[in-house]
């Protein structure tokens, strides 16, 4: 192989190195130590002739029901976030592809333009929207359809809403990717074999989209978990997302190894699940 | 049937009437652009007819989906479901008919014996070569027993060796099944050894209809006569009338062809195969339509050769002699008499 290959080859693995590899080490270490008080916040991994790690961090995590919860109620309203994202996104994926040549770029651009605002300020935006005496609310009162203002800021609607809105794009960019890909022939083909239009999306455009499907769905999935601004802000005081107990423990507690137990025991408990269903896809995708 | 893609263009399918004899192995012959896809299509119900009808069997197709006609088309790139393997691609037509398991798996196999690929059944389409995904494509086709088989170009993305083979395949399944089939090609060569009936097609329009022979030996026209194998055309006006034959005055002389009457003064081209054109090196006596040249290049094909001769008036001839084993007896650059017999041309009025 010549130098330039083994460049080549080694710059995605120069990077990971640099900016996943040893951040992560550095937080899994903070998450063997005690919490100290002092500057940095934790015991030194060397000291006391030796090496002191602590697994007690992990006990905790484990042992008290609230992370356990926080944790579930995360992949709980992921879930339901991803789910109504897919049903949203396939089929403007799918009108994207369908619409003239023309068109397209205007429509995908469409699709993109929000990142060109802070994901802040567009979350923020919301709550002027949903707040009781908010936009949405006065204006289905004006319109007399509803006599008392809706429940619609701060509670597990708004949370999903939010979740939805902030990661849609990243499920329509790869279906359209994917479905962009599909040769209309195909399609043809099934028509004329007698596959019904349903029958034909069933058997031929769903299966082909799968690819699409999965790289949607691990897209929005994943920070979704995560996410700690939405539920902040849109939350209410129900909401249990493990982002948000994250934050609480290192910037409110300021628990430093805690808050690292529970960033590595999230990334273990994501990693895993999403690697699998990865090789289980590479099997079926053509 | 008319088509036209957009208003103001112009139409890709121009009053076009055709009948099709059950079983026939009915060709559209045309150059790129000239409407054959667009009407082939019409018949598998993927494009609709602006004007005109579609009769199959007695039944009108027109508002029928493709899903719901006794027609069945293979596709120029196949169109093979990728993420099936090739027995799932040949059932795929048998299932949406919700037929029996077994009547299914029996069917799949038969059809998988006639076109010799039984034992690729579990593999799929994208480890296959292109000769064996054309088998599958016609397989999968052929599996609904359809009124009436589409193939689209179906030899053109083979070599030239697997093509000539597969055309013999496909008139042996085409005997075998009994169906009718449509197929549309551009290659004159593969039209005439596969048809019993070609349509020669131009701008949308049918300029011949006819079995092979009919269309090569009597073109109706320049561009049929062009476009099915080489001629040459020897362009004139009809100087003298006599008992079935003309005398034609050209630019290479006046030549003799057997026709009934024109009107003296008849704007007409002679057309003759270079097949029909015989070479000598001295000057037959006894013969009409003689011409002096000279020799200029020989083309060796194998079967035959090729020459092209150029007359005095610096056009250039083209003749083929086939190759008899006995050396052509010809050098480049040598004075040699050509000719041909007033019965081997054809007179074209357009």
């Amino acid at each position: 192989m010549s130098l330039r290959r083994v460049g080549v080859v080694a710059m995605p693995y120069a990077w990971l190195l640099a900016f996943f590899l040893v951040p992560f080490l550095i937080v899994l270490k903070i998450s063997l130590a005690h919490q100290a008080t002092g500057i940095p916040p934790y015991t030194p991994l060397f000291g006391d002739g030796g090496i002191r790690v602590t697994g007690e961090n992990y006990a905790l995590i484990a042992g008290d029901a609230l992370y356990v919860k926080a944790f579930l109620g995360a992949i709980r309203y992921a879930a339901i976030a991803t789910a109504v994202a897919l049903v949203i996104g396939y089929p403007l994926a799918y009108g994207i592809v369908r619409a003239p040549q023309r068109r397209r770029g205007l429509l995908l651009m469409l699709v993109i333009l929000p990142f060109w605002t802070s994901f802040l300020i567009r979350v923020y935006a919301w709550i002027g929207l949903l707040k009781e005496n908010g936009i949405v609310n006065h204006a289905l009162m004006s319109l007399g359809l509803i006599g008392a203002p809706l429940p619609l800021l701060n509670n597990d609607f708004s949370v999903i809403l939010g979740l939805v809105y902030g990661y849609l794009p990243f499920m329509v960019l790869p279906l359209y990717a994917q479905l962009e890909k599909l040769d209309p022939a195909l399609l043809e083909a099934a028509s004329d074999l007698g596959a019904r239009p349903y029958a034909a999306f069933r058997q031929v455009t769903l299966p082909l989209s799968l690819p699409g499907i999965a790289a949607g769905v691990l897209l929005v999935f994943i920070p979704s978990v995560g996410e700690f601004v939405i539920p902040d802000l849109l939350g209410g005081p129900n909401t249990l997302m493990i982002g948000k107990i994250l934050w609480d423990e290192f910037f409110t507690n300021r628990d430093w190894p805690v808050a690292s137990a529970l960033a590595v025991a999230m990334l273990i408990l994501l990693a895993l699940p999403m690697g699998l269903v990865r090789r289980q896809l590479r099997g079926t995708a053509p | 049937m008319s088509k036209r893609f957009a208003a103001s263009g112009p139409a890709a399918v121009d009053g076009v009437s055709v009948e099709i004899e059950r079983g026939e192995f009915f060709v559209l012959l045309g150059p790129s652009g000239c409407g054959k896809t667009t009407l082939l299509r019409m018949l598998a119900g993927l494009e609709a007819p602006d004007r005109g009808r579609i009769v199959i069997d007695g039944a009108d197709m027109a508002g029928v989906p493709p899903y719901r006609r006794p027609v069945n088309i293979m596709f120029q790139s196949y169109a093979l479901f990728p993420h099936m393997n090739v027995a799932r691609n040949v059932s795929f037509g048998l299932r949406q008919e919700r037929l029996g398991r077994e009547e299914v798996a029996g069917r799949v196999a038969a059809m998988l014996e006639l076109v010799k690929m039984t034992d690729f059944a579990e593999r799929p389409p994208g480890s296959l070569s292109g000769g064996e995904r054309q088998r599958v494509a016609l397989a999968r086709a052929l599996v609904k027993e359809p009124k009436l088989l589409l193939l689209d170009e179906p030899l053109t993305a083979l070599d030239r060796k697997l093509r000539e083979e597969t055309r013999f395949e496909l008139k042996r399944i085409h005997r075998r099944v009994g169906i009718t089939f449509v197929m549309v090609t551009h290659d004159q060569e593969e039209a005439m050894s596969m048809a019993t009936r070609i349509a020669v097609m131009r701008d949308g329009r049918i300029e011949q209809m006819g079995a092979p022979e009919a269309v090569y030996e009597r073109p109706a026209n320049r561009f049929v006569a062009g476009f099915l194998g080489a001629v040459n055309l020897f362009e004139g006006k009809v100087a003298d009338v006599g008992d079935g034959w003309l005398w034609v005055e050209t630019d290479v002389g006046r030549l003799a062809v057997t026709h009934a009457p024109l009107a003296l003064g008849t704007d007409v081209a002679l057309a003759v195969r270079p097949e029909k054109v015989r070479l000598a090196t001295i000057p037959t006596q006894s013969s009409l339509n003689s011409l002096p040249g000279i020799l200029r290049t020989i083309a060796y094909r194998g079967e035959a050769s090729s020459f092209e001769i150029e007359l005095a008036s610096g056009r250039l001839v083209r003749a083929t002699l086939p190759n008899l084993g006995d050396g052509i007896g010809f050098a480049p650059g040598s004075q040699i008499w050509l000719a041909f017999e007033p019965d081997a041309a054809r007179v074209l009025q357009s």
